[in-house]
């Protein structure tokens, strides 16, 4: 096929796609097609952003048993307002992040709660690897923010525990298939890059797959009753009806 | 000790509950000494040209523990920038582990930890944002910080939280800036919880040249 003349170069270019093979993940069984907002598969050492509304289930995925998907959420209609990782810790008095645990925002509210977890390895101490950050300033960047928004992140599917000493020991991956899910309690700029853990000494890693789906059914009643995230919960609400027109609320 | 050969540049106390912040040249040591003990002394630290904050050369909790492969700061310990850069080095340590994952008070943290009641209290994310506006910094600019004298273990099950603190009065801490470097403190107001002993006290600061 020549690419000599634009309608050559046209033609080679429109022909691309219909020949190629792409990894599309699917959405879990038992949810309805007509659900899905994003189904995405993250190559090793690139990077993923969307903006999801309230209400949606967001699934990661370590198919092959290598991936680690570096998260930060921010607030979609207040950029400003992120992912607070030290009060994310220091509120659920947790350091390790299982089902029931709210990723908080640094205004005392859920962005997101842990619904689902079947890895176990996870990670809030260690953030990015230094030569990872470049990636992750992009993703923030094509939402209009800069390297002020590229604050502590945390980390998917590869985990570490601190020993008595304060010591951190890097403990790999689940092995593959792995799943996280989260329920989005705000609107979020969801920002990953799947590169590796800064303790791994083998940082090569493997597809990150992303899929999401709408369930607004599931932000009537608390994923989880301790004090602490019931009152993060009376935040995020109260603050989220009072934006609302009340045309939207008839 | 080379306390004899250097130069006392300033000399500071920081009243219970206030901001306070100062640039450390290259070799420049600031200690903060904890008069009354058990005092949470917050603290972030950005790279600076000049008197011009480098938004990249943040300081970063993350790139800090990753680094040295553990939560607790200490003599030795690097604070880093989150692109790895070196800011200040703790050169001396009278207490034994600083915190470095717990971050700042907030009133809005307050509500969720205390209860609603608490959140016209004092906070320290209330001294970081006034302090760092003199800067011409944002909300933006402020991450995870250090909590010197502050004492958070994490338990084998990952349960961790803000205990009696280690330090006692007259103990210290001494970093050294390894770059120009700004460092931003909250003299801590937190009320509720025993990082301050239940009673914020004043801190004092002092700047050496060797």
């Amino acid at each position: 096929m020549t690419t000599a003349s634009t309608d050559g170069a046209r033609s080679h270019a429109r022909s691309q796609a219909g020949g190629a093979t792409m990894r599309i993940p699917a959405l879990p069984d038992g949810v309805d097609g007509d659900r899905l907002v994003w189904s995405e598969s993250v190559p090793a050492d690139s990077y993923a952003t969307r903006v999801l509304g309230r209400g949606t289930r967001l699934r990661f995925a370590d198919p092959d048993g290598r991936a680690c998907a570096h998260l930060l959420l921010f607030r979609a209609d207040a950029s400003w307002e992120r992912l607070n990782v030290a009060d994310t810790m220091k509120v659920p008095w947790q350091a390790y992040l299982s089902v029931g645990h709210p990723l908080l925002s640094d205004q005392g509210r859920v962005l997101a709660t842990v619904v689902a977890d079947t890895s176990g390895h996870h990670d809030l101490l260690c953030g990015l690897p230094p030569a990872a950050q470049q990636k992750m300033l992009l993703a923030t960047i094509k939402h209009g923010m800069d390297i002020r928004d590229v604050a502590p992140s945390a980390t998917l599917f590869k985990g570490a525990r601190v020993e008595e000493t304060g010591a951190l020991t890097y403990t790999g991956s689940a092995g593959p298939g792995a799943g996280v899910e989260l329920l989005i309690q705000l609107p979020v700029v969801v920002a990953v890059v799947n590169t590796a853990h800064p303790l791994d000494p083998q940082p090569a890693v493997t597809g990150l797959d992303i899929v999401a789906w709408r369930a607004p059914d599931e932000l009537t009643s608390p994923v989880n009753h301790e004090p602490e995230y019931l009152r993060a919960l009376f935040n995020t609400e109260s603050t989220w009806a009072a934006a609302q027109s009340s045309e939207v609320l008839k | 000790m080379t306390s004899t050969l250097s130069t006392v540049i300033r000399d500071e106390v920081v009243a219970a509950c206030q901001p306070w912040s100062a640039i450390l040249r290259t070799g420049q040591s600031l200690q903060i000494v904890d008069l009354h003990g058990n005092q949470a002394v917050d603290t972030l630290f950005y790279a600076v040209d000049g008197d011009t904050v480098d938004p990249a050369g943040r300081y970063s909790a993350q790139a800090t523990v990753a680094a040295q492969r553990n939560i607790f700061l200490t003599t030795g310990s690097v604070l880093r920038a989150a692109d790895g850069r070196a800011l200040v080095t703790i050169v001396a340590d009278e207490v034994g582990n600083h915190d470095t994952i717990a971050g700042a008070c907030s009133k809005e943290s307050n509500t969720l930890r205390y209860g609603h009641h608490t959140v016209h209290q004092h906070a320290c994310a209330e001294n970081f944002l006034a302090e760092a506006a003199r800067w011409g910094m944002g909300k933006r600019d402020i991450v995870s910080n250090v909590n010197f004298f502050m004492n958070v273990p994490v338990e084998a099950d990952g349960t961790l939280g803000i205990v009696d603190g280690l330090s006692a009065p007259g103990k210290s801490l001494t970093v050294r800036a390894e770059t120009d470097t700004l460092v931003l403190v909250s003299n801590c107001p937190q009320i509720n919880n025993p990082c301050n002993g239940f009673d914020p006290t004043p801190v004092r600061m002092v700047i050496t040249r060797a």
